[in-house]
């Protein structure tokens, strides 16, 4: 590990160095998904170029080998999080898939009328539809718990939510469209307390905050790859062993099963049991790479520096005028989202892309939190560990620009 | 009803456009041709009129006097709004069958703005045009 420095951290991501519209690229759309170090392009472009094979099943030395790289990275990305077993870290296609199984695996067998799940009022929509999906078929009822002006949980009112027949606890560990970060490990305990079982939506913490499982005591958590300078298509599922050991499998195919006959099929062990047919392998190892990229400098030295940017950028903004910060939350990852009283969000993102500076618009897959602030959506600027102050200045000086045209 | 279509047609888009060299101009343009657009009246803003954008909705109302079709379209967004009238000045008082066999996506591609009709774009603009393709087709 070596000390984090921002411009040779910068100089790794070949994509930086490249003009859109005639200007030198300002990427902050990092909440959306990040941008891919030399060393994941290169194992991914390797893999294909020496190691391609399909994994657990040929009798030759290339299988050996893909096999024996895609366990290593389920081992790496178990360790990552603190998994206690590489068997309890699954693959999926990323985040949404993950909650996707749980929700269809976990809660069409554990969910019944009258059952509740609660989610933040903040979700991104794919933690609210697959348990609204599975509320449909069980009788269950999905429940928002409280978010406050700030955009942080109403604590208070969470734990007055919670009774026996609360069943599922699911939220972000930070929200996408605010960067607010939960007290995960209080709701965790409170939850527990009351018998119901916590998923954690880590797809916005995994780049920036460091993940125990095993001191979070959470059930299930997710995260994609694509969020933390992995490849797109690849993500884990994390869950607890008496939990998976009990949950059926979500698809069927090749892969899972043990044996197959028609008068019975027996599935296969974990963490096999939930990834049928071939797997993302490229992706797995690329993800592996980018956990290599994460742990070869300070991640906390890295965190110090996007929360420099964010606190740069949060206190020009305001002094532009017109501006207003959405989400206040005393804790919260490099995320700066922002209206302004003189145009439409989707505008200032329009007049920023002219000018080489990439945001997101939009309500952000989060609606309901949009709607309790009776805004249309917001102007989403997140920052990386690889932008810098003079990527601040450019966007102050596209906002400067958009509203002048606009105001 | 508005002047785009009428007064202010492709032809005349496609003339100033072409005369701005910069994206300043261009887009400054496209936001007072946004302004110009009148507003579609609150009581048409319904269900039935509206095309989901991913960031903004826009609202589409039409009728046909004569044999022509006549569109009114709004957004809460400036440049979504000047887009919309860019694409009304191509279709506003046409018969469906001129509707119909006007490249749009050759407009656009002329005044060097055809990213904004992508479905990627989520501005309900393609939407927009669809739907107005669609309204040529059944009146036809």
């Amino acid at each position: 590990m070596t000390q984090f420095d921002a411009a040779s951290i910068r100089a790794q991501f070949p994509i930086l160095a490249q003009e859109v519209n005639g200007h030198p690229l300002v990427y902050l759309d990092n909440a959306a998904t990040t941008q891919k170090p030399n060393s994941v392009i290169d194992a991914i472009a390797n893999y294909y170029r020496y190691d391609n094979s399909n994994v657990h099943r040929g009798a030759h030395a290339l299988s050996d080998r893909a096999t024996e790289k895609f366990e290593l990275a389920r081992a790496q990305l178990a360790a990552f999080i603190n998994a206690p077993t590489k068997e309890q870290l699954l693959w999926t296609r990323g985040t949404t898939e993950g909650i996707n199984l749980v929700a269809a695996s976990w809660g069409r067998a554990n969910l019944k009328s009258g059952d509740r799940v609660l989610v933040s009022a903040m979700e991104h929509h794919s933690n609210i539809v697959p348990w609204q999906m599975v509320a449909e078929l069980t009788g269950a009822t999905v429940e928002p718990i409280a978010v406050n002006a700030s955009g942080t949980i109403d604590m208070d009112a969470f734990a007055a939510q919670l009774d026996a027949r609360v069943k599922m606890v699911a939220v972000g560990h930070v929200s996408n469209a605010l960067g607010s970060i939960n007290p995960i490990k209080e709701i965790i305990a409170l939850a527990h307390a009351q018998g119901a079982q916590v998923l954690i939506d880590a797809a916005q913490s995994i780049a920036h905050l460091p993940i125990d499982v095993q001191a979070l005591d959470c059930d299930f958590l997710v995260f994609s790859g694509h969020k933390m300078f992995g490849p797109t298509g690849i993500g884990a599922l994390y869950g607890k062993r008496d939990l998976l050991e009990a949950m059926s499998p979500y698809q069927g195919g090749g892969e899972m099963i043990e044996s197959v006959s028609f008068t019975g099929t027996v599935y296969n062990q974990l963490p096999y049991k939930f990834e049928a047919g071939t797997p993302n392998i490229a992706g797995a190892i690329g993800l592996a790479a980018a956990v290599d990229f994460l742990q070869s400098f300070d991640r906390s030295a890295a965190d110090a520096h996007e929360q420099q940017l964010l606190n740069s950028a949060q206190l020009q903004l305001l002094e532009l005028g017109g501006y207003q910060l959405v989400g206040t939350s005393a804790n919260k990852t490099a995320v700066m989202s922002f209206v302004c009283d003189f145009a439409h969000p989707q505008d200032v993102g329009m007049l920023l892309d002219q000018q080489g500076v990439a945001v997101r618009t939009g309500n952000h897959c989060a609606q309901p939190i949009m709607d309790q602030f009776a805004i249309p959506g917001t102007v989403r600027a997140s920052f990386s560990l690889y932008n810098n102050q003079d990527d601040v200045a450019k966007l102050m000086a596209a906002l400067k620009k958009a509203k002048m045209f606009l105001a | 009803m508005s002047e785009f279509g009428t007064e202010i047609t492709s032809a005349d888009i496609i003339d100033t456009l072409s005369f701005f060299d910069g994206w300043e101009e261009r887009y400054k343009y496209i936001i007072d041709l946004g302004k110009e657009l009148p507003a579609l009246d609150e009581r048409y803003k319904t269900d039935e009129n509206i095309v989901r954008g991913c960031q903004s909705p826009v609202w589409l109302r039409s009728e046909s006097r004569d044999g022509a079709l006549f569109f009114v379209a709004d957004s809460d967004a400036f440049i979504v709004k000047g887009l919309l009238a860019v694409v009304l000045a191509a279709y506003n008082g046409k018969t469906p069958a001129e509707v119909a066999a006007f490249d749009i996506d050759g407009y656009f591609a002329e005044l060097n703005l055809l990213n904004h009709l992508s479905a990627t774009r989520g501005n309900g603009l393609k939407s927009m045009v669809q739907r107005i393709q669609r309204t040529a087709h059944e009146a036809s």
